[in-house]
């Protein structure tokens, strides 16, 4: 983590974020900005990523830290290069979310909260994402993948196993 | 076939984009309230619609819209609340992602009723794909004239943004979403002062659902007394559900307020019938705030009258024997399923989503969680049963924001209806981990199911 500065293209990105907001009320862009922070510097927040986000907003630092630490979806621990956020809530379990969780930990070999030893996957329950007509489900990166079975998370971890050798 | 409003056209091929979404008579809103009505006459419509919030708590919009204070030299703000974070609730997200515009119009068109100049769209997080979607629809929107200065040679200028939230339920709360919008902690405000005199950033503010927001395009299209002659009493106009659980057809539909919840469920145009042929066993009907229900008290009322899918029927009964409209999140629960178990991840849910402020929902969260939990594994005793119903009272009515009163009121109302099934767990504490209780006596009396 030495290097910790945004490219040009992200700086533009930042100013563009900032320009939502009325003068002197850059502070409003924290949460985006950190959104952008966590994808650019490995998938996780860092003191440092958080330093130079308070500085790129002229705010004090514990104003970062506060925020980050509220808000479930900004992570301040390392994690795999893919992340499933199964949902646990009522409509996902009355569907059977449960069974998709045990599926996942036991095939990658982890519990809820862990990440695999070679740095590839993280499981991590989350509360309803609002996709409940759609269960069992789980965000991964941007997206959604919802209607889960068995055989589909069999299919999504070949796959993300797949691109991970294709990047290499 | 009942009427729609917001979703008759979801479906048209392209709808997203703005040439397909004018053709089909998309931004006449914005032209006949910016050409032919003053921004007073705007909201004298929607006051005449009789639309209700449809982010859960029904509030007139005309009122809300009305209470705007509008000092002299001071920015006012339209926000609309897109964080949609209520468990069983996915109709916004539907809505945003299949017709955008729709939104987008409808925001032009309230913030010239608002004299909103900068207006905002707060988005949950994890709807980061919809935030391209809505972005894309807004640069449309501009390029065309619709936003931007002097909208129409009107003088009025207005921009619309987007902000994402960053996982955290409590930020749908108004003033917890002002304070996130701010970039800070989720943490609500004390009200009084309401948004509506001091808002986001200290200047006066309406938020309202995106649903609420939309429904102004057809109210300015087709008058104020059009949509007000849709649907029963106080419930104008049309609703959208977002139906899930233990049904044929999850999905979100749009429904006028005239139909039955019998009709709801069972019939074809909507949820099908319960999946695999089971029965219906509880439904919680509008997202999972309000009181669940066994199947006999959801179709028919105390008084055994036949309950519609209005505000005021599904409340019929207050919280002794009826529910709520809410969220419009419709969770159905079929007659394997345990209602110990669902009401335990509903306190899970929000042990993790109070923002800890106040005491008694911060620390009752967690207990009732607890405790929950061990009923469930049969671990529990028969005191834990009134031990969370005295939990629940006192965290009801107690705490700063109505989340405290969302956590507690599942907890009530499934010890309300279903305390044998808690019963039974305390005192089959082997069994109740092998096999659910099942449906004993609250069968829907009007209907057994056909096997599928
Ligand atoms: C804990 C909590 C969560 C809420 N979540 C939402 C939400 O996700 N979306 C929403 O529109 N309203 C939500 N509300 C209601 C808002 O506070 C507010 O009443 C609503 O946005 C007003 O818009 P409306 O009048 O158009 O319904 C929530 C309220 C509470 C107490
Ligand atoms: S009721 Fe709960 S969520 Fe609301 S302010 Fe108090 S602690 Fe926070
Ligand atoms: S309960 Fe899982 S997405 Fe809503």
């Amino acid at each position: 983590m030495q290097n910790v500065k945004f490219s040009e293209e992200k700086l533009k990105e930042v100013g563009r974020i900032i320009s939502f907001y009325p003068e002197g009320k850059q502070k409003s862009a924290l949460l985006p900005v950190l959104h952008l922070a966590q994808q650019e510097f490995g998938g996780w927040l860092d003191v440092p990523v958080m330093d130079y986000v308070a500085s790129l907003l002229n705010i004090a630092p514990i104003e970062v830290y506060e925020v980050a630490t509220f808000y479930s979806m900004y992570n301040l621990k390392p994690v795999g290069k893919y992340m499933f956020e199964v949902c646990q809530t009522g409509p996902c379990m009355l569907n059977g979310s449960d069974d998709i969780i045990r599926y996942i930990g036991d095939k990658l070999g982890i519990k809820p909260g862990q990440t695999t030893s070679d740095g590839m996957f993280t499981l991590k329950t989350v509360e309803c994402l609002g996709a409940c007509g759609y269960a069992p489900m789980m965000q991964m990166g941007k997206h959604y993948r919802e209607h889960l079975t068995r055989e589909k998370v069999d299919a999504i971890i070949e796959e993300c196993r797949r691109n991970a050798a294709s990047h290499n | 076939m009942g009427r729609k409003l917001l979703l008759d056209k979801a479906h048209v091929e392209n709808i997203r984009l703005y040439d397909v979404y004018r053709q089909h008579g998309g931004y006449r809103s914005v032209e006949k309230a910016i050409k032919t009505m003053s921004p007073d006459q705007v909201t004298e419509e929607v006051k005449k619609s009789g639309l209700r919030g449809r982010g859960g708590a029904g509030f007139p919009t005309g009122m809300k819209w009305s209470f705007l204070a509008k000092p002299e030299g001071v920015p006012r703000y339209l926000v609309v609340n897109a964080d949609e974070s209520e468990p069983g609730t996915f109709k916004d997200r539907y809505l945003m992602e299949f017709i955008p515009h729709l939104l987008i119009e409808g925001m032009i068109t309230s913030s010239y009723a608002l004299g909103s100049n900068r207006s905002y769209i707060y988005i949950r997080g994890e709807y980061a794909w919809i935030v391209d979607i809505l972005e894309q629809a807004i640069a449309e929107a501009k390029n065309n004239g619709w936003l931007g200065k002097n909208i129409l040679g009107s003088g009025f200028d207005c921009e619309i943004y987007v902000q994402r939230g960053a996982g955290a339920y409590i930020c749908g709360e108004e003033t917890a979403l002002l304070e996130s919008l701010e970039g800070k902690r989720g943490n609500p405000r004390i009200k009084p002062p309401f948004p509506a005199v001091k808002g986001l950033w200290d200047c006066p503010t309406v938020v309202n659902n995106v649903e609420t927001i939309a429904a102004v395009v057809p109210i300015v299209n087709e008058g104020g007394d059009e949509y007000a002659k849709i649907g029963i009493g106080k419930s104008t106009g049309t609703k959208l559900i977002s139906a899930c659980g233990n049904i044929k057809k999850p999905g979100v539909y749009e429904i006028d307020m005239t139909i039955s919840v019998e009709e709801f469920i069972y019939g074809d145009e909507y949820c099908g019938g319960i999946a695999s042929g089971k029965r219906l066993k509880a439904c919680i009907p509008g997202g999972s705030s309000v009181p669940i229900l066994p199947a006999n008290l959801l179709l028919k009322t105390a008084k055994g009258e036949t309950r519609m899918m209005t505000y005021e029927s599904l409340a019929d009964g207050g919280f002794a024997t009826g529910s709520m409209m809410g969220s419009g999140g419709f969770i159905v629960l079929d007659e394997t399923q345990c209602v110990v178990r669902n009401t335990y991840t509903l306190a899970r849910f929000y042990r993790h989503e109070s923002c800890g402020q106040c005491s008694p929902c911060r620390e009752g969260t967690g207990w009732m969680e607890k405790i929950l939990l061990n009923i469930e594994n049969g671990k529990g005793k028969m005191s834990d049963i009134d031990l969370l119903w005295d939990i629940q009272r006192k965290i009801e009515g107690n705490t700063i924001c109505p989340l405290g009163d969302a956590a507690a009121w599942p907890v009530a109302a499934a010890i309300r209806h279903f305390r044998d099934e808690f019963e039974w767990h305390v005192q089959n504490p082997d069994e109740c981990v092998r096999r659910n209780y099942g449906l004993m006596h609250y069968a829907d009396p009007l209907k057994t199911a056909t096997p599928a």
